[in-house]
């Protein structure tokens, strides 16, 4: 573990306004490591994603990607750093999905975008990495949901960013799909990536994690998957539900 | 070659086959090798120095500003569909147009003409101060409102504002005014003659060529605002830039040829489904030459002799015919077309 860390973030404080909802986060994700954040709706999840993503400021504390602070990149050198996967299930439909893909080379291209015989291997190599390059013909607006959500993670290798922030990445898909999707970002993660996502669907990240993220009120609990789950901080995730954390299924069970 | 080069191609070709064929359009009969002899300067025939005016002075400007005028309202329509990521986008419905005429009119009433240079460039600035205003308070309507089709409507009732402010003016003013300002709003290719011409050409030409290197953030605001700004868009100033070069098409073209509907909405469309993509880097060539054959054609049937009986056909009589069975399809097809 003596990897410099891909993202980094201390005393970070997350929320809207001047009403913290997350209060003296540390954050950690080193390359090779596959993080899931797990909290109840209204927790602040989304915000402390949307944070680490770049698309709200922090309140508080300070946030490194590879060593640098963000604030103090452009959007086009951040773009270089971190790769954020968003759910939406609109847009871009006449494209094709090799050139969704290109547009991940934004950050690198010329103002004319166009793209030289490096950029194009990249693509390839993206969408061969994200087990898309079978469709990279293919309109996106005809793909199913796990097919379009591939074709944005290899938008995201295209990226070439250590990062990549994943945000509910198999809320519209089957049971499949799910467990592919999560197979292929624990082999992401296996290739140097640092991969941090965020899902309702716990109990196929957890098998797949090594790293878990918990929000227990307004404090994260970060660290190794085995020592999180025997810290009891799962169990206190969702206070209100009455359910605990269940090692041996890997899974959430019903008190009752 | 492949099929978008071939069909940029075919379209560039039909540009240059329909061109001459509207220099022999008109209520005088003027055929072919005449023209070229007018052009060329050779010309020894009857009609003499009429057929010279005709050609040089009336026919040759119309046609290159309506294929400017087309081209650069297509390019308007384009850029504000995606921007606002809307199919239904485009400088007549949005209010763009009215704001600029709105422009137009306090111009016209306040000086009664707007004939000469600087009748001109006093057009110009009025057009260009109402469609930069209207997009302003789209802009700003544009922070709180998130849905696009409630911000369409807001745009259609800006236009409408504009409409009772332009009919208000109207009512106090001389009716010399009026009747000027009338025959600017049923639409004219033919307002920039010669004089106005290189102006004209200079400033459509630019602005569409500014868009060029848009392309790739346009391709990236196709999913969404987080996403463009994900893969380094600054989203904000790109945003604001588009929107202000698209009313700058809208209020030259406005300025000089009236508010001419359904180019900008319908031309767009027209050339996502002609190349069955909705990539701006093949997109913004596309739309810019479909829409500079759609200003062609409008202006070759405005003065056709067979339907126009000598006169000319208000070019707002013509857009709708062409533009709106269009829409009507985008609409009724929107899943199968795939594009918003």
């Amino acid at each position: 573990m003596n990897a410099h860390a891909a993202v980094k973030a201390s005393n970070l404080s997350v929320g809207y306004g001047k009403q913290p909802i997350l209060c003296n986060v540390d954050f950690t994700l080193r390359p090779g490591q596959l993080a899931v954040l797990i909290g109840a709706n209204g927790s602040g999840k989304s915000t402390l994603l949307r944070t680490l993503a770049a698309v709200q400021p922090a309140l508080a504390g300070h946030i490194f990607i590879d060593g640098r602070e963000m604030a103090s990149y452009s959007r086009r050198r951040l773009a270089r750093h971190l790769s954020v996967v968003f759910t939406d299930r609109s847009g871009g439909g006449a494209l094709t999905v090799r050139e969704c893909v290109e547009i991940g080379r934004h950050p690198y291209t010329g103002i004319f975008g166009r793209l030289d015989k490096a950029d194009r291997k990249i693509v390839d190599d993206s969408m061969a990495a994200a087990g898309i390059a079978d469709k990279a013909d293919r309109y996106i607006g005809t793909l199913s949901d796990g097919e379009r959500q591939k074709a944005m993670i290899a938008r995201a290798l295209a990226q070439q960013t250590q990062f990549i922030i994943l945000d509910e990445p198999t809320s519209f898909l089957d049971v499949a799909g799910r467990l592919d999707i999560m197979r292929l970002l624990r082999r992401l993660a296996d290739e140097g990536h640092a991969i941090l996502l965020s899902t309702h669907d716990t109990a196929p990240a957890i098998a797949v994690a090594d790293t878990l993220a918990v929000i227990n009120g307004d404090e994260l609990h970060m660290g190794p998957k085995d020592k999180i789950i025997a810290s009891g901080a799962l169990d206190r995730a969702f206070p209100e539900a009455g359910i605990r954390f269940d090692p041996i299924r890997g899974d959430f069970t019903s008190l009752q | 070659m492949n099929r978008h080069s071939t069909i940029l191609l075919l379209l560039a070709v039909l540009l240059v086959i329909l061109f001459p064929i509207g220099l022999t359009t008109g209520g005088i009969e003027i055929p072919v090798p005449d023209v070229w002899n007018i052009i060329s300067g050779n010309y020894t025939g009857e009609l003499g120095d009429v057929g010279r005016f005709i050609i040089i002075e009336n026919r040759l400007p119309a046609l290159l500003t309506a294929t400017l005028a087309g081209m650069a309202l297509a390019i308007a329509g384009l850029l504000m569909q995606t921007c606002f990521n809307n199919p239904l986008a485009g400088p007549s419905i949005m209010g763009i147009s009215s704001g600029a005429s709105l422009g137009v009119a306090l111009v016209i009433m306040s000086f009664g003409t707007i004939a000469g240079v600087w009748g001109s460039l006093a057009t110009i600035s009025g057009a260009l101060a109402g469609a930069l205003i209207t997009l302003g308070v789209i802009l700003l309507f544009s922070i709180y409102v998130r849905s696009a089709d409630v911000l369409l409507i807001i745009g259609i009732l800006i236009g409408y504002l504009s409409s009772s402010a332009i009919s208000l003016l109207n009512f106090f003013s001389t009716d010399k005014a009026v009747h000027s300002f009338v025959l600017w709003g049923m639409g004219t290719f033919s307002a920039v003659g010669m004089g106005n011409l290189a102006l004209f050409s200079a400033l459509t030409v630019t602005l569409t060529l500014c868009t060029v290197p848009y392309a790739k953030s346009l391709n990236a605001l196709l999913f969404g605002q987080r996403f463009a700004e994900n893969v380094g868009v600054s989203v904000g100033r790109v945003r604001s830039t588009l929107l202000l070069l698209s009313g700058s098409l809208t209020a030259v073209v406005t300025a000089w040829c009236g508010p001419i509907g359904f180019i900008g909405l319908a031309v767009p469309h027209i050339a996502r489904m002609l190349m069955a993509s909705s990539n701006h880097k093949i997109l913004i060539p596309a739309t810019a030459l479909c829409g500079a054959l759609m200003g062609l054609l409008c202006q070759i049937i405005s003065v056709a002799p067979s339907l126009s009986r000598g006169g000319t056909i208000p070019v707002n009589a013509i857009t709708p015919i062409i533009g709106v069975p269009v829409i009507i399809y985008v609409l009724m097809n929107r899943k199968k077309l795939l594009y918003f």
